[in-house]
């Protein structure tokens, strides 16, 4: 009987089907969880205020965000130093974000169930997220302007919420003058400087030349004092509202309203209230630069700097796997060498990621753009220009790294690629070019594109060899911007891979920043499916048109 | 007994042989093959063939498989050159040029020398990018003209009526026959003078082979056309020439009507007579 079953197939079907669903339950099991842990970090959270007293201390009131809960059995607890009553089975825990670091200088506290005396949430607890110091929690008192108040009491609400708009309002007008404006000023006077130097160098620096620089230079300087003025004059708006608040301790602490990007009552939001919430600070995730060393704002740069180095690596890699692939398929003669072209080509897929870095740095960074800044920008000495890690590197170095993938799958495409098709395009008098160009290696595309495909997965997720040759944890401009000429291939850029390690275990403020590498981690998984799905849907296009290989 | 059978299929060939129009006009060689040996590796495959081709006539290769008829019929437009490790000696001459001298210009040679496969090997690109893919190769972009050649090729091919409609559609999606019919459009539409037939008929069902052999017989009007096939019968039908193969070697070669009704040849006789094997 058992033997019939064995022999019918039936446990092979079974063991099929668990390893299925083992693999199936672990890659929902990762998705759900950075799903729920990173989805969930921008939902307001209660603000809610405990009376605690510890034994034998006074009685403190605390004000925060419950964000978890420990339970240790009381053995446990025990050995590591609290006291337990013999009726106590668990020591419970609450880790509390009290925020308020520049008060207390800590953001986190971790306190115990059993000395809690009171706890409620109520309305008028506020949340102040700030530049620095992260979210202050407390009870708005009052309203200043230029040190007099304005609004106390029920007016302060309604005060501060219209105050804060305005502040907001100037706030990225100032951001836009010195990003965008006094940014462009500064370019073009770095841009004379590099040409005076350079016409010096050549010796070619006349009259004329230094009247021309020096015209232009003023002209840019004329610009610059406007802009000064209506920076001051900003400046001198924004600093002119304050908030008065009360801290959990019952301090008074005066914020400056420059330093505020948001405040709310969490207690009083309705859901809606909250899924606008939700939808503003995911939106502010997704499109704003980082803050407070990356653990707060957004990580715009870091999906662009992504986004952009996979498509330069793409750009890159494409052509070349490509062209080796034909080369080595279609032109060279089978054999030995080819053989051991072959082997060598698969085991480049497999040498440690860390190895290119090491090698992009040497090679691309070092000597090839060390000897570019000696032949075509000798007037930046000594700050180099290609001579140091960059989007441009990091790009090669990447697409050296899944040369090997697109290499191997083109070949894979041209073997497949019937026999007869070539003869019959030679047959009409096609040479073999003309043959290769116009059918072989449109009907070859799918392939490409499954190399690529699979090139653009890897890339993407690579980190290690970006750390060396261009990925910084803070990059002050985006490699792509309105100064000619647009693409800064020479830049240093933000990996949303890097960002996560960065925020994950750099930060100063790990705890606070846990909830953004799960963020993080969703975007990144969420940037290289869409890349993916993109190359996919081309890739499907191109299968439909050159169906014949599968009939 | 054998001789019996030999008898009523010679018979029944020759029945065959009488429907067909005899061409009254003096036969022109056109290529000739002048002692040709290929050799695979070390293995030869053709053995110090010599024979004349006339113009515009049908001329058949028939033999068993393996016999060296399509290795030979490849010869005269050089397909052998992409095969690996071949060797060949001797001279096959177009219009008294040896295609295998060295200044011969190969894909000018293959314009002049068309060739059918065995399998349809449409492109997969629409009917009329099919049809037009020898001459654009060719640097012909003018639309009015490849339009003109399309549908005269596919004309000649006797596809015209029922493709006319859908020359945008993928070649991919018409039947094998058509499929044969358009790629002998294709192969027609750069004008060569000589076709060579790879058993064109050979995967088609027998309708679709009906319609290949009407063609060729129309085809050569104007080609010269050398065909591999398999089938006696059809060589019979078609051709005016006959070529008889084994092991690499020529063994006869005749009218269709001679070689039929009276081989000179026992190893001939016996092949078509179906004792071969």
């Amino acid at each position: 009987m058992i033997r019939l079953w064995f022999k019918s197939g039936t446990p092979w079907v079974w063991l099929n089907a668990a390893a299925v669903s083992t693999c199936l339950i672990m890659v929902i099991g990762v998705l759900g969880l950075i799903v729920v842990r990173g989805a969930g970090h921008f939902w307001p959270a209660q603000v809610v205020q405990f009376g605690y007293q510890e034994p034998g201390r006074e009685f403190q009131t605390i004000i925060g965000e419950h964000v978890d809960t420990s339970i240790t059995p009381a053995a446990m607890a025990k050995s590591t130093g609290h006291i337990m009553s013999d009726d106590e089975d668990t020591l419970v825990q609450y880790l509390i974000k009290t925020g308020n670091r520049d008060i207390t200088g800590t953001d986190f506290r971790w306190i115990l169930e059993r000395n809690i005396k009171q706890q409620q949430s109520p309305a008028e607890l506020m949340v102040v997220e700030r530049r620095e110091w992260g979210n202050f929690y407390g009870q708005l008192l009052a309203v200043k302007e230029n040190g007099k108040i304005i609004a106390e009491g029920d007016q302060a609400w309604p005060t501060v919420q219209t105050r804060i708009d305005q502040a907001l309002a100037v706030f990225e007008e100032i951001a836009h003058l010195e990003k965008k404006e006094v940014g462009a000023i500064n370019y073009s006077l770095e841009k004379l400087r590099l040409e005076q130097k350079k016409l010096q160098l050549e010796n070619r620096w006349d009259s004329a030349a230094e009247q021309r620089v020096a015209a232009e230079k003023a002209e840019l300087e004329i610009d610059y004092k406007e802009y000064q003025t209506q920076l001051i004059e900003l400046y001198r708006q924004i600093r002119r509202d304050s908030l008065v608040a009360k801290t959990e301790t019952g301090n008074e602490v005066e914020i400056p309203l420059a330093k505020v990007v948001r405040i709310y009552q969490p207690n009083t939001m309705s859901l809606f209230d909250k899924i606008g919430h939700y939808g503003i600070k995911m939106i502010e995730f997704l499109s704003d630069e980082p803050r407070e060393a990356n653990t707060e704002g957004g990580i715009f740069p870091a999906i662009f700097g992504t986004v952009m180095m996979v498509i330069m690596m793409s750009i890159i890699v494409t052509p070349f796997g490509v062209i080796a692939a034909v080369y080595l398929r279609e032109y060279a003669k089978q054999g030995f060498i080819t053989r051991l072209i072959r082997i060598a080509v698969n085991n480049l897929a497999g040498v440690p990621s860390i190895v290119y870095g090491v090698f992009g740095l040497g090679f691309f960074v070092y000597i090839l753009g060390g000897n570019i800044d000696r032949l075509f920008f000798p007037e930046s000495a000594p700050a180099p220009v290609y001579g140091t890690p960059g989007l441009v590197w990091a790009s090669i170095t990447l697409a050296l790294l899944t040369l090997p993938v697109v290499i191997v799958s083109t070949e894979e495409g041209l073997a497949r690629i019937p026999k007869s098709i070539r003869e019959g395009s030679l047959a009409l008098g096609a040479t073999k070019f003309e043959t290769l160009w116009l059918t072989v290696l449109p009907m070859a595309s799918p392939a490409m594109m499954t190399g690529l495909i699979l090139a653009v997965a890897r890339a993407a997720g690579e980190v290690a060899p970006l750390m060396l040759v261009g990925v910084v944890k803070l990059a002050p401009t985006l490699p792509l911007d309105g100064n000619y000429p647009f693409l800064h291939l020479d830049r240093k850029f933000m990996h949303l891979g890097f960002h996560i390690y960065d925020v994950g275990f750099q930060s100063p403020n790990v705890e606070a920043a846990r909830p953004l590498v799960y963020a993080t981690s969703l975007l990144l998984v969420l940037v290289i499916v869409g890349l993916n799905l993109s190359a996919i849907l081309i890739r499907n296009h191109l299968r439909e048109k050159y169906r014949a290989l599968e009939g | 007994m054998t001789a019996q059978h030999t008898r009523t299929h010679a018979i029944d060939v020759s029945s065959v042989l009488q429907g067909q129009k005899k061409s009254s006009e003096p036969n022109e060689p056109c290529i000739k093959v002048e002692n040709l040996n290929l050799f695979y590796a070390q293995k030869q495959a053709l053995h110090d063939v010599s024979m004349e081709m006339s113009k515009k006539k049908v001329t058949a290769y028939i033999g068993p498989s393996g016999c060296g008829k399509s290795t030979l019929l490849r010869c005269i437009n050089r397909m052998n050159d992409l095969v690996d490790n071949v060797t060949i000696e001797g001279k096959v001459l177009l219009d008294n040029e040896n295609i295998y001298d060295k200044t011969v210009n190969v894909a000018a040679l293959r314009r002049r020398v068309g060739m059918v496969f065995q399998k349809p090997n449409p492109f997969p690109k629409s009917i009329f990018e099919n049809v037009t893919y020898g001459l654009r190769i060719q640097g012909i972009n003018d639309k009015r003209i490849l339009e003109e050649t399309v549908e005269n090729a596919l004309r000649g091919a006797a596809l015209w009526d029922e493709v006319k409609d859908r020359l945008n559609d993928n070649a991919l999606g018409l039947s094998g026959g058509q499929q044969q019919r358009l790629v002998i459009a294709r192969a027609i539409a750069i004008e060569p003078e000589v076709l060579l037939l790879d058993e064109p008929a050979s995967a088609l069902d027998p309708i679709s082979t009906l319609k290949i052999e009407e063609l060729i017989n129309e085809l050569k009007e104007k080609y010269t056309i050398v065909i591999v096939t398999h089938n006696m019968q059809q060589a019979a039908r078609v051709s005016d020439y006959t070529a008889f193969m084994f092991m690499g070697e020529l063994i006869e070669m005749g009218t269709t009507s001679e070689l039929f009704t009276n081989p000179r040849k026992k190893q001939t006789e016996d092949y078509i007579t179906g004792r071969y094997g």
